[in-house]
């Protein structure tokens, strides 16, 4: 059985309690923003994108059987770094657990001054489209 | 070097003690302020008159007969005395309170409402900030007057022969700032306005950022509106002035109604009272008012020139320290700058630089700046800003540094 919203979040916040400063967290979401292919190009349009002010936030989605998928990708680094550890999270579960699954995790591993509402990185409106998705389709899984 | 500056560099460490806040540590480092042009420090002399005004004689003004009253309108008025004095306008009620720059901009823009009609123009600058153009192309929009603006070059100044070709006889307004924001370019606003007024139009001038760094004096521009905030001014947030020349203020008609703004009511007809208050409705900022008159007097004491000097040798001590770093590209180049310098790293998001300029304790300003015209110029996402005020340390300068190289390497 694959592992539940909550399980995934314990892991992320293991892997960041190995590091010792903030420079280190920072090191590896760079890190995750560089590695990671996290949209296909051809979602990367004007539908999908979340004004942030100052970084831009591409979403998309789509339900596989159950499970709704997010891709989604930024063009500031660091941002696009915790859009990855938030995909992580989220992507390849049934909505009503999406709806159920909150973001205290981002607290626990030291990035919570990213998901401040005033930030204008586009993090915040990206997990209210996230939501906004799993609502959108559990009504047509129902 | 001159003595003057040698005299202020000497003393900059004196004049620190006076901002509390600069003994600030952020995530374990100690504060380094360089966003002042989006706010600057306030100084404990300014802080004491506002604990003063609420400990003493906190009261509302132009009204009561009792003695808190009396001396609250006093000081009050004295500030505006004070402004008045400070922008050399021809007299007091020429000084407006408003509650800062994007106030005044749409007193004035709502007032020419009435004044223009279709087919008439106005101009603007591509060097402005968003609040210098919505308020127009809202009133463009409302009276059928059509905006036009000024380009600008690559060094990031306005080109002036342009702005002589859209001139005419249509020519109603004239919009420029004379310190651009998100590049620190000084405009030629006297070359200007009196261009500008060749053709009957009239002049309004964003001073809101160079007023920390330039005495204007409004009499000798010539200018017809000129608009500050006093929190770029080490004065508080919330407060600003608008300069009218009498004529143009008498001209326009209220901006929003209230008490204070009337002489006497009755259902049939209000007429209104005389200048300032004819556009002062309501209760004002009256703290904030004399806390702006405080400022003036501490930055006066100062003195304008040598902060000027001194503000300059750490732009350009910043400047060349910058572009020793690889791949670093500064926006605005202009001759007659500010203290502000804008840029990028190759390519690299400055919302990235910001937030790892934040972790090592630097404040700096990312994003467009509220001028996205200028980015779209660049065809940037943003720039990181940073700009510096009198307080600032060439110490300072190089923690900058060191941090702008060390989020680089994170980053590269």
């Amino acid at each position: 059985m694959s592992k539940s919203i909550q399980e995934i979040q314990e892991e992320i916040i293991d892997e960041f309690s190995m590091f010792d400063d903030w420079m280190q967290r920072y090191e590896y979401m760079i890190e995750l923003g560089k590695s990671l292919p996290l949209i296909d190009e051809k979602y990367k349009i004007e539908e999908n994108l979340i004004k942030g002010c100052q970084s831009k936030v591409w979403v998309h989605a789509e339900l596989n059987g159950e499970k709704l998928e997010f891709t989604a990708d930024s063009d500031a680094i660091i941002t696009k770094g915790i859009v990855a550890i938030l995909i992580r999270a989220f992507s390849g579960h049934h909505p009503s657990d999406i709806l159920e699954a909150d973001t205290q995790f981002i607290d626990e591993i030291g990035l919570k001054e990213h998901l401040s509402p005033t930030r204008a990185n586009g993090l915040v409106s990206m997990i209210k489209q996230l939501k906004m998705y799993a609502i959108a389709y559990q009504t047509q899984l129902k | 070097m001159s003595t003057a500056t040698e005299a202020l560099a000497y003393s900059v460490e004196k004049i620190r003690e006076d901002f509390p806040i600069l003994k600030r540590e952020v995530n374990g480092y100690p504060l380094v302020y360089f966003d002042n042009a989006a706010t600057s420090q306030t100084p404990q002399q300014v802080i004491d008159v506002i604990v003063d005004y609420y400990s003493n004689y906190n009261a509302n003004i132009h009204r009561g007969v009792h003695a808190l009253s009396q001396e609250a309108t006093d000081k009050y008025e004295q500030a505006r005395k004070k402004i008045q004095e400070h922008f050399n306008a021809k007299k007091a009620h020429e000084i407006i309170f408003t509650s800062g720059t994007t106030h005044g901009i749409n007193l004035v823009a709502n007032g020419f409402g009435s004044l223009l009609k279709k087919g008439d123009e106005i101009i603007v600058s591509a060097l402005e900030h968003h609040s210098n153009i919505v308020p127009w192309q809202i009133l463009a929009e409302k009276t059928g007057a059509l905006l036009k603006v000024i380009p600008m070059n690559q060094k990031g100044e306005l080109i002036y022969s342009a702005f002589e070709e859209l001139l005419s006889e249509k020519t109603k307004l004239v919009f420029v700032n004379h310190v651009s924001n998100a590049l620190g370019t000084v405009n030629p606003i006297e070359k200007i306005i009196s261009k500008a007024h060749e053709y009957n139009a009239a002049v309004l001038v964003d001073g809101a950022q160079a007023a920390p760094h330039i005495k204007a004096d409004v009499q000798a521009l010539n200018v017809d509106f000129y608009v500050v905030s006093a929190h770029k001014m080490c004065g508080p947030t919330g407060v600003g002035m608008l300069y009218g020349k009498e004529e143009w203020l008498n001209k326009l008609p209220p901006y929003q109604g209230g008490g204070e703004m009337i002489a006497t009511v009755t259902f049939e007809k209000t007429t209104y009272a005389d200048l300032p208050h004819k556009f002062e409705a309501g209760t004002p900022n009256i703290c904030g008012g004399i806390a702006f008159g405080a400022a003036l007097d501490y930055m006066n004491n100062l003195g304008f020139d040598k902060i000027a000097a001194y503000e300059e040798e750490l732009l350009h001590y910043a400047t060349k320290k910058l572009l020793e770093i690889d791949g670093m590209e500064i926006y605005g180049v202009s001759k007659e700058k500010t203290a502000v310098i804008s840029f990028n790293i190759n390519g690299m998001h400055p919302y990235d630089i910001g937030t790892i300029l934040d972790k090592l304790g630097i404040a700096v300003r990312t994003g467009h700046h509220c001028a996205q015209p200028i980015m779209d110029f660049y065809k940037i996402p943003g720039t990181v800003r940073a700009s510096f005020s009198f307080y600032n340390t060439k110490e300072e300068i190089d923690a900058f540094i060191k941090a702008v190289i060390k989020a680089k390497a994170m980053l590269a």
